[in-house]
């Protein structure tokens, strides 16, 4: 009755395909209003006039507020991540009180009765605005005489980290590849916008949400409005996705909780798609500049990065920590003598930027991948050859790396080989060399990616060592009910990655029951009580075995029950499938059985208590390591410039799957999110601070007509920082996949002395390199 | 986003729904809804009044009409695609609406929307243009005809008076001897052309001897690239014709939006006006 292992179809799917499930938007609460935000036209402004009475006369509005109405109670949104002693976290009004500083900023809101009536109302909301200079690009940002965002300048922070000698690596390096990029700014876009409901008995207080993180939230509410903690609940209801976006403490959250609190009724906020692409928290959005020195036969001695990290307009919750979860990561796979990362976070006049599927490390990849593709280009070696000549032995391993992370177990060569078998990377090589001779005016690139990264968040102790403000340990418990049905809690919240099945599949076997016994519940801070949440590729790797550890814990109660009935020693006891035997006999308990005597308690042993529960939590020890290859052809039109890719293979290697339907599931969505990085999505601003890309009409994302069948397969080496051996898979397809098909493209094109394309790959940026 | 308030009218009949028009100068005619709606959404339109045309039997329905093909304006996109009269007679029209969008706009599009909208990203005007269709207009004053040349006159305006209804197109068949395609250029499946070239030719003795080539989002309206159609006239397949389509972008004002500049519009129009005439002339 092996679970763990089996492609199981999610036992959410049909709940979610049938249309039974709970969004926040389809929530009702007996006499709920609903409410309205009127936001900024301004990237950058001073609001001396904000005057909501017309609106306040209209049929169905119930009240209308400024941001003055709130600026007593309202608080500051909160960041939990000050990353370094210089750090400026500027004060963060929910609704804006005196001063815009990005374009979609929350000003006044109009609260109804439907919210038909509530935008009607906003129109009739008048305010004035006395405009500010808007700050748009990062170095200008920085220039003395720029036009500042906050009083205390442009700067949010500076980092340095240094390991090893890096002037000496550098000094007389035979090869210097020194280039920069840039990181374009991106709109996560979940399937379901972010939607809140708060209600109120008159005492506490219940909010609903399309988050990721019922529990963070929780915490910061109490934090930010004062309202007591033990007053709030969070409930997270189906989540229609998140992709880091719903990681946040939003200014809608705390303004709808206020809106309850003050007027004593349900109040409901959904946004509408445009609304989203202003004010969901942005992704991405860095200048990297990266100088390798290297020797002659391509083996790497140090490495530089100095980034600018476009920060927006303030600091929320994680923010200033995005780029250093790359701090660590730009070194990647690779063996060299000398590190040196920096990063200057910047304010300009838009929207936050925060985590977006991957945060940090997606940008770090980028850029050693494309830098290790240019230093084979330099060397007139193969990129896989270069690569292979630095990276990581999978007898090395565990390794200690130049940015001091310690890398528990991986095997690149096996993935590589894998993935290169099943690309048929030399009969491509070989096409490519024909198409270049012919000069067929389409010609093929092909894009190598060798990735790792650190998952799993995290170690508190590592956090606390980084000054993030939370631990990274996370809950589970189990109830085994009257019956012998099996209830698992666990303190991260799903919002797709299927983790009711997944941690049903691990219960299943630890305990022995079957896998349509067991319920999953979580999202709901009054049921999942302690809990960090779901995001940075941690669920199963902590959750998951928190989950594991709570099974053990039951199954050793269980034990010490049976060894009381069937009087005999614990240790006389084996267990399996669900079954406890004393050796060599016949007298047994099933687990079912245990837990009705446990539930009547008629005949316990000295010292255990009734019921058949546990509470466990997992802390980690270290981060984990997924890694793998991805390799990705191209065509390019050299006539149109457009690029397609035409195929593409991914080998990664998570440890050990718990369900390998899962894994492909996050591979393939991953993946094309990294497409769309490389090839689609941009978040503009023109010259004003207004953002261009408010529709899907403007920001384009792919589907599946726009990319390849991906071809997928797996090396299986197993984590040692947790007994499952699992590795996060969350974000790695994400993370891989970028710099694979940029390589791809560049690599069509190098003959034509084309080393750059700035993403995302329009067929316009192609043409006008081509040109 | 939420529309302002608004009145909506299910037209009965054709006489009632122009009557309905010339009522009111605010009111406006809802046919699939796919333009129209966004538009109101993002509060970009405040019509005081929606006519529903969607149940009139005069605009419905795809017609063989012997010499010609009538296409109803409330024929959907994807009712167009099934048409087998289309596709023998004017299959540059179901090649076009193949690419228009996805197959949930599809159903709900119609023809004749897709042309009252008059958006230069359309992929429909710039090949009734190249086919030099005829359009059929209802007012409360009777019907009228415009002919394609004369229909798109700016940038999402069109010949049709505030009070007159679209009832449909006529497509003449060109009969034996053509050849046609649509080069749409769109930088996902299911977004707008920014670029199209419609191209319809005929050959005789391996010669071409007429094409007609219509423009999609090379201008405010659809453009017809008479400097290449006249440049081909008698023209062998090779290479000239390829120099020929250089002049494809001639007296163009094409659009700067995210999706492209202008002078790589032009650059683009050039590309694919020489491609879709390969492929008209059946040889690619
Ligand atoms: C996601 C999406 C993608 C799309 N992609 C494409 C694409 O790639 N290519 C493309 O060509 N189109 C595309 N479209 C537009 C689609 O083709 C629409 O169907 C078309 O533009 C309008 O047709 P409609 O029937 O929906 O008209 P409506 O939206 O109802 O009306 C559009 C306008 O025409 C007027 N009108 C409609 N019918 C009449 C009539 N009989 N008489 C007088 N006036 C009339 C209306 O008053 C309105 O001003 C897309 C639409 C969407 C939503």
């Amino acid at each position: 009755m092996t679970e763990v292992g089996k492609a199981r179809k999610r036992k959410e799917d049909r709940r979610l395909l049938t249309g039974h499930t709970q969004w926040t938007d389809n929530l009702r609460q007996p006499g709920m209003l609903h409410v309205m935000f009127l936001r900024s036209p301004m990237a950058h402004a001073r609001i001396t006039r904000v005057d909501v009475s017309a609106a306040r006369d209209l049929p169905g509005v119930v009240a209308a507020f400024g941001g003055q109405d709130f600026a007593a109670e309202q608080g500051s949104l909160p960041c939990a991540w000050p990353v370094s002693e210089d750090i400026v976290i500027p004060d963060h009004p929910p609704m804006a009180v005196s001063e815009v500083r990005y374009v979609g900023e929350a000003v006044a809101c109009v609260v109804a009765t439907d919210h038909y009536l509530a935008a009607d109302a906003l129109e009739a909301i008048e305010v004035d605005y006395e405009p500010l200079p808007a700050v748009l690009d990062m170095n200008e940002a920085l220039a003395p005489d720029s036009p500042k965002v906050h009083e205390a300048g442009n700067q949010a922070y500076t980092v340095k980290i240094t390991s090893g000698d890096v002037e000496a690596a550098f000094r007389d390096a035979p090869v210097v590849i020194d280039r920069t990029y840039i990181q374009q700014r991106l709109i996560p876009s979940a399937m379901e916008p972010r939607a809140v409901l708060a209600g109120t008995d008159g005492d506490s207080f219940t909010l609903w949400s399309s988050t990721q993180i019922p529990h963070v939230l929780r915490v910061m509410l109490a934090v930010v409005t004062g309202i007591p903690e033990h007053k709030i609940r969070v409930i997270a209801p189906d989540v229609g996705g998140g992709f880091g976006s719903k990681l946040q403490v939003t200014a809608e959250e705390v303004l709808c909780l206020l809106l309850t609190k003050r007027l004593g009724k349900p109040v409901k906020w959904t946004e509408s798609r445009s609304e989203g692409n202003l004010t969901v928290h942005h992704g991405r959005d860095q200048i990297q500049h990266l100088r390798l020195a290297a020797e002659a036969d391509g083996r790497i001695r140090g490495l530089q990065v100095e980034l600018l990290a476009d920060m927006g307009a303030y600091l929320m919750l994680v923010t200033p920590g995005i780029p250093m979860l790359g701090a660590s990561m730009f070194n990647a796979i690779y063996k060299m003598d000398a590190y040196e990362f920096g990063c200057t976070g910047v304010f300009t006049t838009k929207m936050p930027t925060d985590a977006y599927r991957g945060a940090g490390r997606p940008e770090a990849t980028y850029g050693i991948e494309r830098v290790m593709d240019e230093l084979a280009a330099e060397l007139r070696l193969d990129p896989l050859e270069v690569r292979r000549r630095n990276w990581i032995k999978h007898d090395e391993f565990p390794y200690t790396t130049i940015s001091g992370l310690t890398y528990d177990s991986g095997n690149y060569e096996a993935a590589t080989d894998k993935a290169m078998a099943l690309f048929g990377y030399d009969k491509l090589r070989a096409e490519q060399a024909d198409r270049r001779d012919r000069g067929d005016p389409v010609q093929l690139g092909i894009g190598v990616s060798t990735f790792t990264e650190m998952c799993g968040l995290a170690p508190s102790r590592m956090l606390g060592a980084a000054n993030y403000g939370a631990g990274g340990w996370e809950h589970g418990s189990v109830r085994m009910l009257p019956t012998g049905k099996v209830e698992v809690i666990t303190g991260t919240s799903p919002h797709g990655q299927g983790h009711a099945t997944a941690w049903s599949q691990i219960t299943a076997d630890a305990l022995g029951v079957p896998f349509e016994d067991i319920t999953v519940l979580h999202g709901d801070t009054a049921i999942a009580h302690k809990g960090m949440d779901t995001y940075g590729s941690r669920s199963l790797t902590v959750g998951g075995i928190a989950v594991l550890k709570a099974c053990d814990k039951v199954k050793d109660k269980a034990r010490k029950l049976a060894s009381h009935l069937l009087e005999c020693a614990p240790d006389d006891l084996e267990f399996a499938e669900g079954v406890f035997k004393v050796k060599g006999t016949d007298s047994q308990k099933t687990i079912q059985e245990l837990a009705y005597a446990a539930f009547t308690a008629h005949d316990l042993p000295e010292g255990v208590e009734a019921g058949l529960d546990s509470d466990a939590t997992f802390d980690p020890e270290n981060y984990s390591f997924p890694h793998g290859t991805h390799l990705c052809a191209v065509e390019v039109d050299t006539e149109t410039g457009m690029a397609k890719i035409r195929s593409y293979v991914a080998v990664d290697d998570v440890g050990a799957v718990v369900n390998p339907l899962i894994v492909e599931g996050q591979i393939h969505g991953g993946i094309a999110q990294g497409v769309a990085q490389a090839l689609y999505e941009e978040a503009v601003y023109d010259s004003e601070g207004n953002l261009l890309t408010t529709t899907m009409a403007d920001y384009l994302l792919p589907t599946a007509m726009d990319l390849p069948d991906f071809v997928t397969d797996r090396t299986e080496t197993p984590a040692t920082s947790n007994p499952l051996g699992a590795k996060g898979v969350g974000e790695a397809g994400t993370i891989a996949s970028t710099p694979a098909v940029v390589n791809a493209i560049v690599d069509a094109l190098r003959p034509r002395g084309i080393h750059d394309i700035q993403m995302p790959c329009t067929p316009e940026r192609i043409w006008r390199a081509l040109r | 986003m939420i529309p302002a308030q608004f009145d909506y009218v299910r037209a009965g009949s054709l006489g009632e729904a122009v009557q309905e028009l010339a009522a009111d100068e605010d009111a406006k005619v809802l046919a699939g809804g796919q333009s129209l709606l966004p538009l109101l959404r993002l509060r970009l339109a405040y019509p005081s009044k929606l006519v529903d045309v969607g149940r009139l039997p005069e605009l419905t329905g795809v017609h063989d009409r012997g010499d010609h093909v009538f296409i109803g304006a409330m024929a959907t996109h994807d009712e167009v695609l099934r048409s087998g009269v289309v596709n023998a007679d004017c299959p540059l029209v179901a090649q076009a609406t193949a690419t228009v969008a996805d197959p949930a706009v599809r159903h709900r599009g119609t023809f004749g929307g897709s042309l009252a909208h008059c958006d230069p990203a359309g992929d429909l005007p710039a090949v009734v243009l190249a086919l030099e269709g005829v359009f059929v207009a209802r007012s409360a004053e009777g019907e009228r005809e415009i002919p394609a040349a004369e229909f798109f006159v700016d940038y999402l305006e069109s010949a049709l008076g505030p009070g007159e209804v679209l009832v449909g197109v006529r497509l003449p068949k060109l009969g034996a001897g053509w050849g046609y395609h649509y080069e749409k250029f769109h930088r996902t499946a299911q977004s707008w052309a920014t670029v199209g070239v419609a191209a319809a030719v005929k050959r005789s003795n391996g010669a071409i001897e007429e094409a007609r080539i219509g423009l999609t989002n090379m201008g405010p309206t659809p453009v017809r690239a008479r400097v290449v159609e006249t440049a081909l006239r008698g023209m062998q397949m090779g290479d000239d014709v390829r120099r020929a389509c250089e002049e494809a972008a001639a007296g163009t004002s094409p659009p700067s939006d995210l999706h492209a500049q202008p002078d790589y519009r032009r650059h683009l129009a050039r590309v694919l006006t020489h491609r879709a005439i390969l492929h008209a002339a059946g040889s690619p």
